[in-house]
C-alpha cells in the first residue's frame, strides 16, 4: 500500500476544497446582525427549521468514527456490532418527551448548555461545575476519534503522516472559528447526502458483485466458526443478550444528554421542530444498519486490514472495500463522505465543549461580569483550543488512548443523566444528593472499566464497555453494559441522599425555573430569539435582586 | 416548588394551557424498545429474508416500527404542550 492513489485523491481533495468554501460562507447564511453571542455562534441564531435541523443532528450523531468503527466491530466480532441499530432505533423514542422539555425551558431562559440548565434548575454552580466538566471530558476524546475516521481513510489512499490531518483539522478550527455552528449546519447537508449516495450504492452493488447474501454471510459465519473467540458469531452467543440490550439500552440513554447533541436540539426554532424530527431521524439508523453490514461485505471480499504497528487495524476495513469494489473516483466519493462525516461532529462537539468552557467555568467563577460579546469570543478562542487539543492527544498519545477515552466517555456521560433528565421533571432531587451520585456512579463506573480485560488481545484494563459478572465473583459468562450499572449506583445514591436532605430539612438551591416554563412554544410570549439578549444578563440580575426584572 | 418571587413566570394563553397534558398516545412510545430490548425474541437464523439471517432483516424492519410510532405520536399529540 505505497502508491499514492492519484484519481481518489484529486476528488477527495475537491471534495474537501468545496466543504471548506462552504464553512468559511455559513458566517452570512442565515445572516445575523452580529455572531458576537453565544445564541448566534454558538447555536446559528437559534432559528433552523425542520429540514436544517434534521441534517444537523444527523450529521452530529452519526460521527465518521461511527460509520467506520461499527462496520470494522462487526468485521471482527459479527452480531455484537450490530447494537449500534437497536440503539439508535430506540434514542428517539426515549428522548421524544425530554427533549421538548429540554427545548422549552432553554429558550425560555436563554440557556446554551446543558449545565445552564442544571444551575437554573437545581441552583447550584457546583453540581453546575461538575456536569460542565463531566461533559467537555466526555467530548474531548470523540473529537480525537473524529481523527481516526480520516486518518482511516487517508491511509487506504496510501498517505500517512502527520500533516495532513494538521491542516486538515486547522482548516476546520478557521472555519469554526469565524461561522460557529452555521458551519457545520451547512456542510451536513454536503456530508449526509454523500454518506446515503455511498452507502446505498454499496448495499445494492457489492452484494450482487459478491453472489448475493447468502454468500456474504455464508463466508462471515465460516470466518467466526474458525475463529478462538467464543464470543463471535453471525447470531449472538447466549452470554451476550444481556450486554447487547443493556448496552443498546444505555447508550440510548447517553447520546442526548452529550453537550454537542444539546447543542443541536437547542439551534431547533421550536419544540414541533424536534419532535418531528425524532420521528424521521432513524433514516440515518437505516444507513448505519446498511453500513454495519459492510463489515460483512469486507469479509467475503477478502479485505486484509492495514497494518499498523504490527497489529491490524480494522478500522481500515470499509475504505478498503470501496477501494477494492468501486471504481477509484467513486471510492474517492466515499472516502470524501467519511472524512466530511468526522468534520461535522468535530465541530459541533468544539463548539458544545467551548460553550461550556464560557458558560459554567469562564461566566461562572472567573468573570461573571462578562458580557455575551465577551462570552462569545472566549467560546471562539476555546473551540480553537479544544481542537489543537485534540490534535495533540492523537499525534502524540497512542490512538488506542483515546478509544479507551470515548469509552469512557459514554460511561461518564451517562452520571450527569439524574441532574439534567430527572431535572426536567422534578425538583425533588437535591443538588447535594444529584453531586454525590454522580460522584458515586462516576467512581464505579470507572472501577469496573478499569477491571474490564480482554484475555484474547492480552489487553488487561479498558478492554471494553461490557462488565463481566464473573469480576465480581458470580459464576457466569454473561456480561453487562458497565453505563448502566454505573447509573443505576448514581440513581440509589441520589435518591437516599435526597431523601435524608429533605428529611433533615437541608435547604435546596433556588429554582429560577417554574413549571410552565416546560411547556412553551416558539411564539409564546418571552420565548424566541428576542429573549436571548436579555436572558443572558437575568442570571446575574436574579442573583442579586430577588424579584423579577425582565420585561 | 417553583418560586415566583425569583422569575416573572410566563403566562401561557388559555389555549396553550389546555394542551398540556400527557396523551396517552404518548405510551406508543413504549413500543419499540419492546420489540428490540429483549434480543433472544429475535437471535435466530431462520427464517431467512433475500438469504439475510432473520436477526438483521428483523432490526432493520423495527427502524420502520420506531419511524411509525413516533411519527403517529407526533401526530397524534401535535399542539400538545
Amino acid at each position: 500500500m505505497d502508491d499514492v492513489k492519484t484519481t481518489e485523491l484529486v476528488i477527495f481533495v475537491a471534495l474537501f476544497l468545496l466543504v471548506t468554501v462552504m464553512g468559511f460562507v455559513a458566517s452570512r447564511w442565515r445572516r445575523a446582525r452580529s455572531l458576537e453571542h453565544l445564541d448566534e455562534w454558538g447555536l446559528g441564531g437559534r432559528n433552523f427549521g425542520g429540514w436544517i435541523t434534521w441534517f444537523l443532528i444527523g450529521g452530529d450523531l452519526y460521527t465518521a468514527y461511527t460509520f467506520v468503527a461499527v462496520p470494522a466491530l462487526v468485521f471482527a466480532a459479527g452480531a455484537v456490532g450490530f447494537f449500534a441499530v437497536p440503539y439508535t432505533i430506540i434514542v428517539y423514542p426515549i428522548v421524544f418527551l425530554a427533549a421538548a422539555r429540554l427545548w422549552s425551558v432553554s429558550h425560555r431562559h436563554g440557556y446554551v448548555t446543558p449545565a445552564d440548565f442544571v444551575r437554573g434548575r437545581h441552583g447550584s454552580g457546583t453540581l453546575a461545575l461538575a456536569i460542565a466538566v463531566t461533559g467537555i471530558v466526555a467530548t474531548m476524546p470523540y473529537i480525537a476519534l473524529q481523527l481516526v475516521g480520516i486518518e482511516a481513510v487517508l491511509k487506504a489512499m496510501g498517505i500517512t503522516g502527520e500533516w495532513p490531518i494538521i491542516i486538515a483539522f486547522a482548516i476546520l478550527a478557521a472555519y469554526t472559528y469565524q461561522s460557529g455552528l452555521r458551519a457545520p449546519a451547512l456542510i451536513a447537508f454536503v456530508k449526509d447526502a454523500l454518506i446515503y449516495l455511498v452507502v446505498l450504492a454499496a448495499i445494492i452493488y457489492i452484494p450482487y458483485k459478491l453472489g448475493g447474501w447468502g454468500e456474504i454471510f455464508g463466508a462471515a459465519d465460516e470466518k467466526f466458526q474458525g475463529s478462538e473467540n467464543p464470543g463471535d458469531g453471525i447470531l449472538l452467543s447466549d452470554a451476550a443478550l444481556l450486554g447487547y440490550s443493556t448496552l443498546a439500552f444505555g447508550s440510548a440513554l447517553a447520546l442526548f444528554i452529550y453537550p454537542h447533541s444539546v447543542t443541536a436540539l437547542l439551534a431547533a426554532r421550536s419544540r414541533d421542530v424536534i419532535k418531528r424530527n425524532m420521528a424521521f431521524l432513524p433514516a440515518y439508523t437505516l444507513i448505519l444498519g446498511l453500513l454495519a453490514l459492510l463489515g460483512y461485505m469486507a469479509i467475503a471480499a477478502g479485505v486484509t486490514p492495514i497494518e499498523s504497528g504490527g497489529t491490524p487495524d480494522n478500522n481500515t476495513v470499509v475504505p478498503l472495500l470501496y477501494d477494492a469494489m468501486f471504481a477509484d473516483w467513486f471510492a474517492g466519493v466515499a472516502f470524501g463522505a467519511i472524512a466530511i462525516g468526522a468534520l461535522v461532529p468535530a465541530a459541533i462537539m468544539s463548539i458544545a465543549a467551548a460553550n461550556l468552557w464560557t458558560r459554567n467555568v469562564y461566566k461562572e467563577y472567573l468573570k461573571t461580569d462578562a458580557t455575551p460579546e465577551e462570552e462569545a469570543r472566549m467560546s471562539k478562542l476555546a473551540s480553537l483550543v479544544v481542537k489543537a487539543g485534540a490534535v495533540a492527544v492523537i499525534l502524540v498519545l497512542d490512538p488506542q488512548f483515546s478509544i479507551d477515552l470515548q469509552l469512557i466517555g459514554g460511561v461518564i456521560i451517562l452520571q450527569t443523566l439524574p441532574a439534567i433528565v430527572l431535572g426536567l421533571y422534578t425538583r425533588w432531587y437535591h443538588s447535594i444528593g444529584l453531586l454525590v451520585g454522580w460522584a458515586a456512579g462516576l467512581g464505579v463506573g470507572l472501577w469496573m472499566l478499569y477491571v474490564t480485560d480482554n484475555p484474547l488481545t492480552g489487553k488487561e484494563h479498558f478492554a471494553g464497555a461490557l462488565f463481566k459478572w464473573s469480576k465480581l465473583g458470580i459464576d457466569s459468562d454473561s456480561t453487562i453494559y458497565t453505563g448502566l450499572v454505573a447509573l443505576g449506583v448514581n440513581l440509589l445514591v441520589a435518591t437516599v441522599i435526597s431523601a435524608v436532605l429533605r428529611a433533615v430539612g437541608v435547604p435546596a438551591g433556588r429554582d429560577t425555573t417554574v413549571e410552565t416554563d416546560y411547556h412553551v412554544e416558539a411564539g409564546d410570549p418571552g420565548v424566541g430569539p428576542m429573549v436571548a439578549d436579555t436572558a443572558i444578563t437575568e442570571r446575574a440580575a436574579a442573583d442579586r435582586e430577588p424579584v423579577g426584572t425582565r420585561e | 416548588m417553583a418560586d415566583s418571587r425569583f422569575r416573572e413566570p410566563v403566562e401561557l394563553t388559555q389555549a396553550a394551557k389546555r394542551h398540556v397534558r400527557f396523551s396517552p398516545w404518548n405510551l406508543l412510545l413504549l413500543v419499540p424498545l419492546l420489540a428490540v430490548l429483549f434480543p433472544g425474541f429475535y437471535n435466530s437464523d431462520d427464517p431467512r429474508l433475500f438469504e439475510i439471517p432473520f436477526f438483521y432483516w428483523y432490526q432493520l424492519a423495527a427502524i420502520a416500527l420506531g419511524v411509525a410510532c413516533t411519527y403517529v405520536v407526533y401526530r397524534m399529540t401535535r399542539g400538545d404542550r
